[in-house]
């Protein structure tokens, strides 16, 4: 953090304009120097810059550019920076950034615009999805010119990310899902970061009065933007249940295959790859040796277990060869939800 | 006679493994066991065959492999020998008979219980070489070199000093593990494997000592520490998670730890 000083005054944020906290503010040259000397010592893989927003976006991006300019320019510094880009910098400092950045990102912060400007009146949607666009048509440019010519420098090469801030807004999974959805079919987006909201503000009345964040339907989304990155879930089958929200006390993978009793049992001999994937305790890893491993001969369950298949919860949702383990249709779904929420606790 | 319980002894290298598959064709015996040594001589001494490492026997079934075997599979068939255990050994083993016994490409048969056991060990070596990038923590000598002490649970330093030239490129560093008693310096420009004398007080310390130590190596310990307890956030913390991602056995030479 370049700065915790900000002109913004957003409800969530513990920097916000009005709080009254001691401020302070980094040169660049410290910022420089203590990034090089941990990352000599292998504390850090590299350095992650965000800042606090002083006088205007242009201003504080020009700081940050200069940051990764100087380590990779004068220090030679060949490890990882990750730039947060300032909602509302202009292109050409986007740009700039992305010549020395790995990864940059912007935060969407708040799902949905109406709630973001309630939340945070000096923003809005097109202050975070403009500089998106401009990384997105750096990266893409860059892609082009590096095969036509050699020595083009790269562009922000592992790409761009974002977050968003759960449960600070009264927005349901259904829409968090579908806006990462929507994210990630643009090019260039590689992660969506789900944060669940930590009261720091707990005077602004704007804000659910949460006494704990909300840490376990943080981990269901996490699990649910890993189905549709991982496992060819779509964002309206992860959410196509009666609420618009997860399930917290099963995974969204278990939750559908539990509403789905009609795709089961899958046979792990003959099924395809995207039918495998859905198998709860089937992961990707397993997936792809089991369709190796058929090749050569019917599996059992021993196979399936030895290649790392989770059987206690997949048997519910498979069969193999003539034992079809626990068929999920003859044991009910609900009675299966029992059984697994009762070995399993909270972790699904 | 030796039958097909017997045992092989090898010196338990790579290419003594190798050696014991060109034997186990040559004598047509199927060693149920392969171990690195075996402890005195023993009633059962009959049934233990000492494989002699010969180059030219490990090279031919190595050379057979290449051939029936992508070049993945034969990293992977490297980096699994790195775990060093019996089981490990003879699942290796047994797999390269499987791909060798066979007329078809079998590399991906994952229904064969030692290609899962193969392909499990490389993973686990790889985690390991891949926490020792993540934990090690260099010190700053005096003369400008930085100083690493780890005792990773497999051999895997070799695997890992190409990570730390590229991030040292023009200074030097040495990267040493304990548990073995070697390590790698690189002084700028090449690298060579080196090994202290055994009373080695750097070694014995778990660290550099205060005077070899350079003047702002304890002001940047402590700034690390600083920051290391500035970013937590108070509401995550999640002391499992945390001994899963950063197992305890690193602790000791973890600054932040300290």
């Amino acid at each position: 953090m370049l700065t915790n000083y900000c002109k913004y005054d957003c409800a969530y944020c513990i920097n916000r304009r009005s709080n009254d906290i001691p401020r302070a503010t980094l040169s660049v040259s410290e910022v420089v120097s203590v990034t090089m000397e941990f990352y000599r010592r292998n504390y850090i893989e590299g350095l992650f810059l965000s800042s606090g927003v002083v006088r205007d976006p242009d201003y504080t991006m020009e700081r940050m550019v200069r940051i990764a300019k100087d380590l990779r320019e004068k220090y030679k510094f060949n490890g990882y920076i990750h730039l947060k880009s300032i909602p509302g910098a202009s292109r050409e400092l986007v740009n700039a950034a992305g010549r020395y950045a790995d990864r940059m990102s912007v935060n969407v912060e708040i799902p949905s615009e109406a709630k973001l400007k309630y939340l945070a009146p000096e923003k809005d949607h097109a202050s975070v999805y403009r500089p998106m666009g401009f990384i997105k048509q750096g990266v893409l440019e860059n892609r082009e010119d590096r095969k036509r010519m050699v020595h083009v420098p790269r562009f922000v090469p592992a790409g761009q990310s974002t977050q968003m801030i759960v449960g600070a807004s009264d927005d349901t999974d259904r829409t968090i899902l579908t806006l990462s959805s929507a994210l990630y079919s643009m090019p260039t987006m590689r992660r969506v970061y789900y944060s669940g909201y930590v009261a720091v503000n707990s005077y602004d009345s704007r804000l659910p009065a949460l006494k704990q964040p909300p840490l376990v339907r943080e981990h269901r989304l996490y699990q649910a933007d890993w189905l549709m990155r991982f496992y060819k879930f779509r964002a309206d089958e992860i959410t196509d249940g009666g609420s618009p929200n997860l399930d917290l006390d099963i995974d969204p993978k278990m939750a559908w295959a539990l509403r789905h009793p009609e795709q089961f049992p899958v046979d792990v001999n003959k099924a395809p790859y995207e039918m495998i994937l859905r198998v709860p305790g089937i992961g990707v890893r397993s997936a792809m040796l089991i369709l190796n491993a058929r090749k050569f001969r019917k599996l059992n369950e021993e196979h399936l277990r030895k290649i790392g298949v989770v059987v206690k919860r997949a048997k519910y949702f498979l069969t193999c060869g003539e034992l079809s383990i626990h068929n999920l249709r003859e044991a009910r779904p609900d009675v299966v939800r029992r059984q697994l929420t009762f070995d399993f606790g909270n972790d699904g | 006679m030796m039958d097909n319980s017997a045992t092989f002894k090898f010196d338990g290298s790579i290419e003594g493994l190798l050696s014991a598959v060109f034997d186990s064709y040559y004598l047509k015996i199927y060693p149920q066991v392969l171990t690195r040594e075996v402890a005195g001589s023993s009633l059962f001494d009959d049934d233990i065959y000492t494989v002699i490492t010969d180059p030219m026997k490990a090279g031919r079934v190595w050379r057979a492999l290449e051939r029936r075997v992508s070049k993945r599979v034969l990293e992977v068939m490297v980096t699994s020998f790195l775990v060093e255990t019996t089981d490990g050994n003879v699942a290796l083993f047994r797999y390269i008979r499987s791909i060798l016994d066979s007329r078809e490409n079998v590399e991906s048969d994952f229904s064969n219980h030692d290609a899962v056991n193969v392909l499990g060990n490389c993973r686990r070596v790889r985690g390991e070489a891949h926490r020792l990038l993540q934990f090690a923590r260099f010190q700053k000598a005096a003369d400008g070199t930085y100083f690493a002490l780890m005792e990773p649970r497999y051999d895997v330093l070799p695997m890992c000093v190409e990570h730390f030239v590229d991030r040292f490129s023009d200074s030097s560093f040495v990267i040493y593990d304990r548990k073995r008693n070697y390590g790698f310096h690189y002084d700028g420009s090449d690298v060579r494997k080196m090994k202290f004398m055994h009373d080695n007080e750097h070694v014995l310390g778990g660290g550099l000592s205060d005077s070899c130590m350079d003047s702002d190596e304890r002001f940047y310990q402590q700034l690390w520490r600083t920051y290391f307890q500035a970013i937590a956030i108070k509401e995550r913390i999640n002391p499992r998670k945390q001994r899963q991602d950063m197992p305890c056995r690193f602790w000791p030479f973890l600054t932040e730890m300290q």
